[in-house]
């Protein structure tokens, strides 16, 4: 017989029967739909009162280049936003920093100042539509600026929805892009936390990810032991300031991947549901029931498509979109087939925005709330992922804590072995993938030469930093000297920064500037280089 | 043997480059890594000073002709051009030829299987 395994390490039997679950309290561990500890998930209908968002990840070039792809997905009926920037916005680099050179608007769009912001959201109503913004580092002026064109449209404070990332940890752990130091980088996250809550009370101020992290490498489990531990440093962090529990956790947010092993997944959400909900009711004492809540942005896992052969792919979306929704995603975005070759192009998101459709009008997945339970196997399975989170939680707490872990490169260290290990696994053919390493055929297929690569126009650049100047001609100098000199006196002393950010932001200041104000004060962050 | 992986730009995903590192150790390759967001001139400088044989550069970004471009001159202006360069990531097929072009003597495009690029690796020790 063949073995069977979970990313996670956890064996698979044959079978599974009654006996696999006799040690589970049906009442207590797994209860019903939208009641604690929300095994099922958070709402108790599901799918049948309001489905997912859907919201792929989108954004390249200026500004009005895309502007014009957020109207061509909303015009096909994606109804949220989730903005893609380029490498320099997203480490505090205006367009004409030499170190900006060949990134300007490649990954992401390029945002400069308030003027840019402007345009990216123009004649998109922010008091109707929500906007996730993938931004870390630079996740208070960027906020700060999205609040100041909401305000310019006119939108009430209490209808403006947005979700900046605004996860420092994890960018350390995995996708890089932080700038500061780790304690004046939590700082921020913090004042954000903050400053949203107090101001904007429908934005959900962090979204805190596993998702980069096991995109990086790790596994199921620790994918989510990691974003738990992350999720219980901000309200730490936030506990610290003197705010309640309750007056930030159910803004709380969360993004983690769904790759196509579905049960898996089904399992490693629903035992994290659980366990985020035990932690701020039991660990941190909230008593309202939005603060247990664990709402997650559901992504599909870009590392688990193939540049071989990339219509598969489409078939990978499809399962992953299937495990997403039975694992009970609030909103849901996927990975295009062409990921591993290129920005996407319209037909590919298209693609991903119908499969997600399909997934959710034509499969039957959303009749009914969390349609796996009482599945032996998928029972068994959560609670065995819920112990093998615990196991990975306390490994953190062996290596110091999340921040700890952090600081010292320990966290970055496991990771990258992690890496490592799944890439020998999938060498030796013990984790199969179609046309990878399993039914080749004739040799591995080489980068398939007919998937329409995205023309990157060197013109963004130019029309980028043309822009910037004019701004900087027409702005206020002496206000934007002025307030910038404000954030650099606050920033050397402890209270909330988001105001004055707000400030400078609306003088035209540009994010360049924002940025080495605060590392004038902040200083560099050294990385601990370990692999 | 020794080699330098590098992350030239400001692309921070690292998987890639610490995979290959890793795999590079196992061979019995003795291997420096970079760390994230290094300029050109601090690679060279870097390569220079840990007297590698080879720089492997890693970019994810879309940066890699530009990058690779600044690294590959760097080493000619230090007169340091026996040390060869090579680049992985998301290059795109068309990328490969105007990589070789510039000097580079290895292009591992996303999909290379692992053995092949540590095989390659120890090629460049000729």
């Amino acid at each position: 017989m063949r073995e069977a395994k979970l990313h996670a390490g956890i064996p698979v039997k044959p079978v599974y029967g009654p006996e696999d679950v006799a040690g589970i309290d049906v009442e207590r561990d797994v209860g019903r739909p939208g009641e604690y500890p929300y095994t099922r998930g958070i709402h108790p209908h599901m799918y049948r009162d309001r489905l997912w968002t859907m919201r792929q990840y989108i954004g390249f070039g200026t500004p009005a280049e895309t502007n014009a792809r957020f109207k061509y997905l909303m015009a096909h009926g994606q109804d949220a936003l989730n903005v893609a920037f380029d490498l320099p916005t997203q480490l505090g680099l205006d367009s004409d920093d030499p170190r900006a050179e060949g990134e300007v608007g490649r990954v992401g769009m390029a945002i400069d100042t308030l003027a840019d912001m402007e345009e990216a959201f123009d004649g998109i109503p922010l008091d109707r539509v929500s906007v996730s913004l993938t931004i870390n580092g630079m996740a208070a002026p960027i906020t700060a600026m999205y609040f100041a064109v909401a305000e310019k449209q006119g939108a009430a404070r209490e209808r403006v929805v947005t979700t900046p990332q605004n996860d420092i940890l994890k960018e350390f752990i995995a996708r890089g892009t932080w700038v500061y130091p780790v304690e004046p980088s939590l700082r921020l996250v913090g004042d954000l936390i903050e400053f949203s809550a107090r101001n904007f009370p429908r934005s959900n101020p962090v979204s805190v990810c596993g998702y980069h992290i096991r995109e990086a490498g790790c596994t199921t489990a620790q994918e989510m032991a990691y974003g738990l531990a992350i999720a219980a440093a901000y309200v730490e962090l936030m506990l610290a300031r003197g705010m309640t529990v309750d007056e930030f956790a159910p803004r709380l947010s969360f993004n983690f991947t769904c790759w196509g092993k579905i049960f898996e997944e089904v399992a490693k959400f629903r035992a994290g549901r659980r366990l985020y909900a035990r932690m701020l009711r039991e660990r941190f004492g909230a008593t309202n029931p939005r603060s247990w809540m664990f709402r997650s942005l559901i992504g599909g896992g870009g590392s688990a498509f193939t540049v071989q052969e990339p219509e598969n792919n489409i078939v990978r979306g499809a399962y992953i979109a299937l495990a997403a929704a039975l694992s009970g995603a609030q909103t849901m975005a996927l990975p295009t087939f062409d990921e591993a070759y290129t920005i996407p192009s319209p037909k590919a998101q298209l693609v991903a925005l119908r499969t997600m459709q399909i997934c959710a009008e034509e499969s039957g997945a959303t009749d009914t709330a969390d349609p796996l339970a009482g599945s032996y196997y998928v029972e068994a399975m959560t609670k065995a992922m819920e112990e093998k989170i615990l196991e990975e939680l306390a490994h953190v707490e062996r290596m110091g804590g999340i921040v700890e872990a952090v600081k010292s490169g320990a966290i970055q260290a496991e990771v990258a072995r992690q890496a490592y290990l799944f890439e020998q696994r999938l060498a030796s053919g013990e984790v199969p993938k179609v046309a990878v390493n399993c039914y080749v055929g004739e040799g591995a297929a080489a980068a398939d030469p007919e998937v329409e690569l995205y023309a990157f126009d060197a013109g963004v650049a130019e029309a980028q930093v043309k822009k910037l100047a004019r701004v900087r001609r027409e702005r206020d100098d002496a206000a934007v000297a002025g307030v910038l000199r404000r954030l650099r006196d606050e920033a050397r002393g402890s209270g909330n920064l988001m105001p004055v950010i707000m400030d400078a932001v609306k003088a035209y200041a540009t994010l360049g500037e924002i940025a080495r104000a605060l590392k004038d004060v902040f200083g560099d962050y050294k990385e601990p280089v370990k692999f | 043997m020794k080699v330098l992986i590098a992350k030239p730009g400001l692309d921070g995903h690292d998987r890639g480059a610490k995979v290959v590192a890793q795999a590079l150790r196992d061979a019995g390759v003795e291997v420096v890594y970079s760390g994230l967001k290094r300029t050109p001139e601090e690679i060279v400088a870097e390569a220079i000073q840990e007297d590698v044989d080879v720089v492997g550069l890693s970019v994810l970004s879309g940066a890699h002709v530009l990058l690779a471009r600044r690294v590959v001159d760097a080493l000619r202006a230090q007169d340091a051009d026996d040390i060869r360069v090579v680049v992985g990531g998301i290059i795109p097929p068309r990328d490969v030829q105007t990589l070789l072009g510039l000097g580079v003597t290895g292009v591992f495009p996303m999909g290379t299987p692992l053995p092949q690029i540590v095989a390659a690796f120890k090629e460049e020790r000729a």
